[in-house]
């Protein structure tokens, strides 16, 4: 067959996209007995098996990735607050960078004063994002306010960021009457039609393809917008971790596949969940392009995520950022850390490499704040954040029959015959049920 | 050895705080069942007193100890699982048979069955039976079928996939399902669902040692509710075998895993309350299912209330439904009862009112014998 790859090389080079079906439409195949006596060497040069594009070598030879150095971590701001290149400096205005500080610091009072909550039986479950405060927050920045999100379940503060406010948080962490979720999930299960933030699911990765298909209908749409996808680096583990990276590059998806990797999924780490260099490796498997930024470094990834969005809208493909990080929370809490990693280990992330901290370092060398600044808005958060709680608190849950609503978009006659029976019994039976901490059965 | 009351209730409390620690299980709310512990058999030696989680690592331990081809696998297990059920195997074992799989339940499954094809005996965890989905294509197309598209020259028969299932008071869609259904419908699997850390112990050694892949899951809210004094040797209970655990004439009960100690609430309230008198079945295992003891109950009975949390439509309760109309019909003295779950996800707030809770269950027993 190599005159039918000579041929298709021929026309390869004189500059057609690589087409067999357009090859063999034009009846290249009848050259066959014309030319099979000529020398097969000037072919040699170079494979031409489909899709290739490399070339031949004559010593055995495996690619060992572990001779291969690691893929760099970019970086803007040092630890000590300072702008390490000029050119890399995003120029952001004092009034973006103050809110990227409020932002990051108001997700952490409202992460201690939830899980708090928790500790004291209040609400029934918890995830804190300490840590990954830039992750979010960076990331948000470099947006527009129109593209999709996917995430997983650990991007608070991405959607702090887009507005979503104190009293959602906390209702939709009581379920109650004012939950968006309508008190059916978990708490941190966040989602926000408005704000173009889908609702997080518990399963792992699930999101992955379908942030994939949701970027070819925008591009098909041509809004202009990307899709973004959270994802941890024990998420993309899973088999949809792989359809996601696969469609995406195949189907010249628009979308930012966002890996925050922190080090850890629940116990397990990093050493026994890959053993490559990190997420951004599989980048150059699947051509998608790839960089790994240091996710403590607010204005890194937000370097990162505005140009991704200019590749995914000028080049109409995806690309993905690995933002390495390190998750100084327990997972959730259900969750005892101390079981499997060191005080030391945690400590030395929460003050050595914070990213909060970073960020404060270089606002006051800009002296754009101090520590009289940074008292008064601690008390101020803390403030916000206890008036929320207390108000969503206070509010009771959606009625019992709102349970049965939402499977479809219209009730079933069944369904409907469940919900009544469901009324029914709780109503001859209302003492054994908490009706008075739920709205009114309709 | 049964525990006297007073150890129990300061187990439930123990439970209670455990639980906020470990599975966030909030003060506010207590487990909507009493347990009563199961008697150990005499002959299977001496006992100890532990929780469902300690006697499963007790029956991992067994295995472990005995079969040197045995391994351990999941997400989480190395340093004792987010259930705590392999504490101290790694220690004991090492790392090359207790070991953290990457985070991928198609993966951790279809690892299993290619280790068991190769002729180790595999356990894998699943960490909640409501992510055991991205599995499904290997344990029902793959895992179901070895044997039998093989011309039995393959199986994977040495595959056990353990994975915690059921309600557990604030788990929402995602950390409360119970998925035996779907799996009871693979002729080649095996499912096997215990009541209690007895019963965890001896069923989950038959699982792993019968020539066929088996599920078991485990009702997570009985981790640390459930305590008692378990055998600590090597014994295996039958598996496709149903207990009676109360006898009685006028209703027969049917569940596994955690709604067994709801309906034996409900047996109590009936005769209370009623005077009606109730034969409790724990089926046990799912598939293949023990048709004897239920048939013979429910001739005996002539009324029948079967309960699970799934949800009602096309859930395990269905197929005995099915069964028992097909096989009783002339015994029957009123249409068989099956409290459930409703038609919808898990939903979290209203877990209350979504459980088919004794109250429930209890008026479905009015209505058998009113009919």
């Amino acid at each position: 067959m190599y005159c039918l790859a000579r041929a298709l090389n021929l026309i390869a080079t004189n500059g057609t996209r690589f087409n067999v079906q357009k090859v063999a439409a034009c009846g290249i195949h009848h050259t066959f007995a014309q030319q099979g006596s000529q020398s097969t060497a000037r072919y040699e040069d170079k494979p031409e098996f489909p899709g290739s594009r490399s070339r031949y070598v004559h010593k055995l030879e495996f690619l060992d990735p572990d001779s291969q150095e690691g893929i760099p971590v970019y970086r803007v701001l040092n630890r000590e607050g300072t702008i390490i290149d000029e050119s890399q400096d995003p120029k952001l205005s004092r009034a973006i960078v103050e809110k990227m500080y409020h932002d990051m610091t108001l997700l952490n009072t409202m992460d201690r004063v939830l899980y708090e909550s928790q500790r004291q039986g209040r609400i029934s479950f918890y995830m804190t994002n300490y840590g990954e405060e830039g992750t979010h927050v960076g990331s948000a920045a470099a947006l527009d306010s129109k593209d999709l999100i996917f995430g997983q379940y650990r991007e608070a503060g991405v959607l702090m960021w887009r507005g979503y406010t104190l009293d959602q948080f906390m209702n939709q962490c009581y379920g109650n009457q004012n939950d968006l979720g309508k008190g059916r999930q978990m708490p941190v299960h966040y989602g926000s039609r408005d704000l173009n933030f889908v609702t997080i699911s518990s399963p792992l990765a699930t999101q992955m393809p379908q942030a994939s298909g949701a970027a070819y209908a925008l591009k098909l749409q041509q809004k202009g917008l990307v899709a973004i996808c959270f994802f941890g680096e024990g998420a993309a583990s899973e088999g949809d971790a792989h359809a996601a990276l696969n469609f995406a590059a195949v189907l010249d998806c628009p979308i930012i596949f966002f890996c925050r990797n922190n080090g850890y999924a629940i116990s397990t780490p990093t050493k026994d969940q890959y053993r490559g260099d990190g997420i951004a490796a599989r980048g150059r498997g699947y051509g998608i392009p790839t960089v790994r930024v240091d996710g403590n470094d607010v204005f890194a990834v937000y370097n990162a995520t505005k140009a991704a969005r200019d590749i995914c809208l000028t080049q109409n493909r995806p690309v993905l950022i690995e933002a390495m990080t390190y998750r100084i929370g327990h997972h959730s809490t259900s969750d005892d850390s101390s079981a499997y990693r060191s005080v030391d280990e945690v400590s030395y992330w929460d003050q050595q490499d914070n990213p909060i901290t970073r960020l404060r370092h270089f606002m006051v060398l800009q002296k754009w704040w101090n520590d009289d600044a940074e008292q008064n808005w601690k008390m101020e958060s803390r403030k916000m954040v206890m008036k929320a709680f207390a108000e969503a608190e206070g509010r009771k849950k959606p009625s019992p029959d709102s349970m049965f609503h939402d499977v479809y978009t219209d009730m079933h006659p069944s369904l409907k015959e469940q919900m009544q029976a469901m009324k029914k019994h709780v109503t001859e039976h209302k003492e054994h049920y908490p009706l008075e901490q739920y709205d009114k059965m309709t | 050895m049964a525990l006297p009351s007073k150890t129990l209730s300061a187990a439930c409390r123990q439970f209670s705080l455990l639980c906020r620690r470990f599975v966030g299980t909030t003060a506010v709310r207590s487990v909507h069942f009493s347990y009563v512990p199961d008697t150990p058999d005499p002959k299977h030696g001496s006992t100890t007193r532990m929780n469902l989680f300690q006697s499963i690592t007790s029956a991992l331990d067994v295995c472990l100890g005995k079969d040197p081809t045995a391994v351990i696998f999941g997400e989480d297990v190395a340093f004792g699982g987010v259930f705590r059920c392999t504490v101290g195997l790694r220690d004991k074992y090492g790392e090359a048979r207790v070991f953290n799989s990457p985070l991928s339940e198609q993966g951790i499954v279809a690892f299993g069955i290619g280790m068991a094809i190769a002729g180790s005996t595999a356990i894998a965890e699943i960490q909640f039976a409501d992510y055991i989905f991205p599995a499904f294509d290997q344990l029902r197309n793959e895992a179901a079928m070895f044997r039998y598209r093989t011309g039995n020259q393959f199986d994977c028969g040495r595959l056990t996939v353990r994975a915690p299932c059921m309600a557990v008071g604030h788990g929402a869609l995602y950390h409360s399902q119970s998925v035996e259904a779907f799996f009871g419908h693979c002729p080649g699997l095996k499912v096997v669902i215990p009541r209690g850390p007895i019963q965890a112990k001896g069923l989950l050694l038959s699982c792993i040692r019968d020539e066929n892949p088996c599920i078991f899951f485990e009702p997570k809210i009985l981790y640390r509710a459930a305590i008692e004094e378990v055998p600590t040797g090597d014994y295996e209970l039958p598996l496709s075998k149903a207990s009676v655990l109360l006898e009685g004439s006028d209703v027969t009960l049917i569940g596994w895993g955690t709604q067994v100690h709801v309906l034996r609430e409900v047996a109590a309230m009936a005769q209370d309350k009623l005077n009606v008198s109730c034969e409790l079945i724990d089926l046990c295992t799912i598939l293949p299912w023990d048709k004897d003891t239920v048939l013979a109950s429910a001739a005996k009975t002539g009324r029948v209330l079967i309960s699970h949390e799934a949800p009602v439509t096309m859930g395990f309760g269905a197929e005995l439904a099915a069964t028992i109309q097909s096989e009783c019909f002339l015994n029957l003295e009123a249409p068989i009862e099956r409290v459930c779950g409703y038609d919808t996800p898990f939903p979290h707030v209203f877990e209350p009112f979504y459980m088919p809770d004794k109250w429930r269950c209890l008026e479905a027993v009015k209505r058998l014998v009113n009919f």
